[in-house]
């Protein structure tokens, strides 16, 4: 790979996204962002901010969480990318994570879920008993505006949780009751 | 918990409980969320799609000369580039109320970000680099960008008088003057009279999904459009008025916005599409960045003056109220934004005397426009901070001049109107108990709480169709935009509740003006009242088909068959709803449809043009600290609980409670749009506008709903999700006051003017931070 294409020559970039091999060519300035959406057909990353802010773009490369509207395509070259389409643990279901969020209620637009369900899933690998403070300062990255951090953070926990005590992808999985911040009073 | 009996709904029979209403069910439409498959309007791919790219002038107002296009025409890839030269003269104008702004910039720009041009390419790069080549010859003229400038004499005119016929008000900046009142302010003694003026920032909404819009000219000279918008009816109405088409003729399908917050309710670029479309024959498409979405709608900044008198036991005798509320360039639908918010000026109390002159000025800056709470957040940051002012004067503390003051149940808000639908003062107790009011605090620590009261919608339509299935499946149609408060999920509910179906055969259909039957619009938190009744009322119309259809299958006189929800009852035994459909129907199937429809008519007399459908109320409490090194505010505790009725689906009223409350702090604590003299915005996009992060939820984040189910919606439902911001402000505000003694009466109370303030304090201990003893 080399960061020094001149612009406006096209760039041949070979990824594995969600465990296929894709294979495009592309303008060496376009984003990885626009070229997942664009041109392999992964409207699931959202663009935003477009300056690495929001997070609603983030993907996983090698391993990594980035912002995918301020890398490359080109740099994605040879890489590994898992976008929100590649979670599920089967192909059309959800994994745990993903079923946590709808049960805690973290989802209300959803213009920011994929982003943060995909900085949370990152979180959860690299750390599978976070604290409420790593949590968010994990997902710091990850802007809401219908502003459901409370139940975002309460969905990691319980995933967390459920994966601690039973170690398999079973989505069926009991989400601890404790973890899900407020309580309803009448 | 109720403390009240279910109040009639329509005259519908009870409906029975044991359904998933009050139970949260499970998001419709979250799986597809969750799994990226939702698709919003940037994901729609149609074939032979154009992008469009805004050409727009550096600065707020400026006299537009020559435009040279020759340069974006030349280049490969574009396949159009328009100007105000190639629309009609007169320039057609569009709005929701004043049809004042213009499809482009003609003569003058009024605002930064208006668009002058606009380029149309065969891709995004390419209309980008276009547009940079249009060049525009341009003037930049001295623009008003405060209420202050606005006012002033030889203020330059915002909107050409001749826009404003028949106005008296033509030559000035001023759009309204509103004035409600009632008693005698002068005539009233009072033992301590507060006088101050209060600030509320410039913000805006940020919704995570940037605008945009998609315009298809259809074959028959037709137009479909594709926009995430909240009022697709509205929309539909605005383009056929625009092109002179018969309804029939305008289609507009509605992707679920991601975010709207009343940001996306009314047209802006659709008409410029519309034309673009036509012009090029193909599809075409404009989605704005985050910077041009800033530069496109926001919150109407605010200065207030506000008078109040007290006795001295803390009892509120009037309060006189000067309001400027700054719109920007065109009028949207901000006019009504300051005349709903003040009309409620005084807040849920008993006050015997009112004076509140509301002002909507224009500026030239982004047009303001809806945003939730639509005018109150700003009204009530000055009133129940000047109730805060009085108790520290009387030696009161919050909550009890707040309680001393509230009206009870029945109680007359504003004399002669809706009185008060709620026991509020429960909601209050709720709000203090939960942050602990009563207590010890911790050393170094305040608590602050405020009330906010927003009228509900004061006029509304709204139908719905449901089709019940011969396999019992269920089809809603409602036209309400889901964008993010869950209206699709709480139907289903309803619905299957109504008939006795399963949740998982219920499917909600929405967003489609040439499937779905009207609803006026998606605001001011009407949907579960109106359109939540008009489904209701959808289910009554198929029990009582299918009642009839027993009749005749049993020959039974109809007088002897009543229909429960999903039963039908015989003098001699309960057959499903289900299965006498299904007998009546026979071998050729079929389906049940039923209509409904919710209307609260238009009363031309009132103030406002109807009254309260409901009221939303909220009491929102502190507990914080604050650092005096920095001036940054710790949250421990934020508390919001609001008088919800019933909450059909408490984890989504939640959810949204929730998320208004932090979306409270942001015009709270830190945010706020910068201009530069010639209007200019400097803070654009996310790295210098800061909206709420996980980081900043208080450390305890409380939610309580106060259910009496003494709302007119459904089950007794009012409408949720704009209360928990009403008040943010204020009872953050006073928690600071309490926590280290000085009073801030701008917003945002960012660190550096909390700690200016505070140094302010420790240099100056005798100064009067304002108010005077009568």
């Amino acid at each position: 790979m080399t960061t020094s294409t001149a612009t406006g020559t096209t760039t041949t970039v070979r990824v594995t996204v969600n465990g296929d091999a894709r294979e495009v060519s592309v303008a060496a300035y376009r984003p990885l962002l626009d070229v997942l959406r664009d041109d392999l057909g992964l409207t699931g990353s959202k663009e935003c901010c477009a300056v690495g802010e929001c997070g609603a773009c983030t993907v996983i490369v090698d391993g990594r969480s980035v912002n995918s509207c301020l890398m490359l395509a080109g740099e994605a070259d040879g890489c590994q990318i898992t976008t929100v389409e590649g979670l599920g643990a089967h192909h059309g279901r959800l994994n745990p994570l993903q079923a946590a969020f709808l049960e805690c209620g973290a989802v209300q637009c959803g213009f920011c879920i994929p982003g943060m369900v995909v900085s949370a899933q990152h979180l959860l690998d690299t750390n599978p008993r976070p604290t409420v403070e790593e949590v968010r300062e994990g997902l710091s990255g990850n802007l809401c505006r219908c502003a459901g951090y409370n139940r975002i953070v309460a969905a990691v926990l319980a995933t967390a949780d459920a994966g601690h005590r039973d170690d398999t992808d079973d989505i069926d999985t009991e989400i601890a009751p404790e973890a899900v911040a407020g309580t309803v009073d009448q | 918990m109720s403390t009240a009996t279910a109040p009639p709904t329509s005259g519908l029979p009870a409906p029975n409980l044991a359904g998933t209403v009050g139970a949260p069910a499970p998001r419709v439409g979250g799986a597809e969320r969750v799994t990226g498959e939702q698709q919003f309007l940037a994901d729609i791919h149609l074939e032979g799609l154009l992008t469009v790219k805004l050409v727009t002038l550096d600065c707020a107002r400026a006299r537009i000369g020559a435009i040279d296009t020759a340069a974006a025409r030349a280049m490969p890839g574009v396949v159009d580039v328009i100007t105000a030269a190639d629309l009609p003269d007169p320039m057609p104008r569009f709005g929701p109320v004043f049809a004042d702004r213009p499809i482009l910039a003609v003569g003058e720009t009024k605002y930064h970000g208006e668009p002058v041009a606009a380029v149309v390419a065969v891709d995004r790069d390419t209309a980008e680099q276009a547009a940079r080549a249009v060049l525009v010859e341009h003037e930049v003229l001295p623009a008003v960008l405060s209420v202050a400038t606005a006012l002033a004499d030889d203020a330059p005119l915002v909107q050409e008088p001749q826009l404003r016929h028949k106005d008296p008000l033509a030559g000035t900046n001023v759009l309204k003057e509103r004035r409600y009142g009632w008693g005698d302010v002068d005539a009233q003694t009072a033992d301590l009279i507060v006088e101050n003026t209060y600030t509320f920032p410039m913000v805006t909404h940020f919704a995570i999904e940037p605008h945009g819009a998609i315009a298809v000219a259809d074959d028959d000279g037709g137009l479909t459009f594709y926009s995430p918008v909240q009022h697709p009816y509205l929309l539909q109405k605005l383009m056929a008025d625009l092109f002179e088409l018969s309804l029939t003729k305008v289609h507009v399908l509605a992707p679920d916005p991601g975010g709207g917050f009343g940001g996306k309710q009314n047209p802006k670029f659709e008409p410029l599409l519309a034309i673009l479309a036509r012009r090029t024959g193909r599809p075409c498409r404009l989605v704005l960045t985050l910077e041009e979405t800033f530069q496109a709608v926001r919150r109407a900044a605010a200065d207030i003056h506000v008078r109040t008198g007290f006795t001295g036991n803390g009892r509120l005798v009037f309060h006189d109220i000067r309001s400027n509320y700054l719109l920007g360039a065109y009028a949207d639908i901000a006019e009504r934004v300051v005349a709903k918010g003040n009309y409620l000026a005084c807040g849920p109390y008993r006050v015997p005397a009112a004076r509140i002159r509301a002002r909507a000025v224009l500026s030239h800056t982004t047009p303001s426009c809806a945003f939730r709470g639509f005018g109150t957040p700003q009204i009530n940051w000055a009133v129940e901070s000047q109730l805060d002012e009085g108790a520290r004067r009387l030696g009161l503390d919050g909550l009890t001049i707040r309680l001393r003051n509230l009206v009870a149940k029945g109680e007359d808000v504003v004399p002669g109107d809706v009185p008060a639908d709620g026991h509020w003062e429960q909601t209050v107790r709720a709000a203090a108990d939960a942050v602990g009011w009563h207590t010890p605090l911790p050393p170094g620590r305040g608590r602050g709480i405020a009330c906010g009261i927003k009228s509900g919608a004061t006029t509304g339509l709204s139908y719905s169709t449901v089709r019940y299935l011969y396999d019992g499946s269920v089809l809603v149609y409602a036209g309400t935009s889901d964008m993010g408060q869950g209206a699709r999920t709480i139907f289903a509910q309803m619905a299957a509740d109504q008939l006795g179906a399963p949740l998982a055969k219920v499917r909600v259909v929405s967003g489609d003006t040439s499937l779905v039957p009207f609803d006026l619009q998606t605001s001011a938190s009407r949907s579960t009242v109106f359109m939540g009744n008009a489904i209701l009322r959808a289910c009554q119309d198929i029990r009582t088909q299918i009642g009839q259809m027993a009749a005749d299958l049993y020959r039974l006189d109809p007088t002897q068959v009543t229909v429960a929800t999903g039963t039908v009852h015989l003098p001699d035994r309960e057959v499903p709803l289900l299965e006498v459909m299904q007998r009546f129907l026979g071998r050729l199937r079929g389906e049940v449809i039923g209509n409904g429809v919710y209307r609260k008519r238009d009363m031309p007399d009132h103030p406002l043009g109807g009254d309260p459908a409901f009221y939303e109320f909220n009491c929102t409490a502190f507990e914080v600290e604050v650092d005096r090194e920095t001036g940054e505010i710790l949250l421990h505790k934020h508390v919001t609980a609001g008088d919800v009725g019933k909450a059909i689906n408490p984890l989504q009223v939640e959810s949204q409670d929730e998320g208004a409350a932090i979306m409270g702090l942001g015009h709270s604590m830190m945010e706020h749009i910068l201009l530069d003299d010639n209007g200019r915005i400097r803070n654009l996009g996310a790295l210098d506008y800061r909206i709420p992060t996980t980081k900043d939820v208080a450390l305890d984040l409380h939610a309580v709903m106060i259910e009496n189910e003494d709302g007119p919606g459904p089950y007794g439902a009012k409408g949720v999700s704009e209360g928990a911001l009403l008040c943010t402000a204020p009872a953050l505000a006073a928690a600071v006051t309490d926590a280290t003694g000085v009073v801030i009466r701008d917003l945002p109370l960012t660190p550096e003017r909390v700690w200016t303030h505070l140094q302010l304090a420790n240099s100056e201990p005798d100064r009067d931070p304002g108010g005077s003893d009568a």
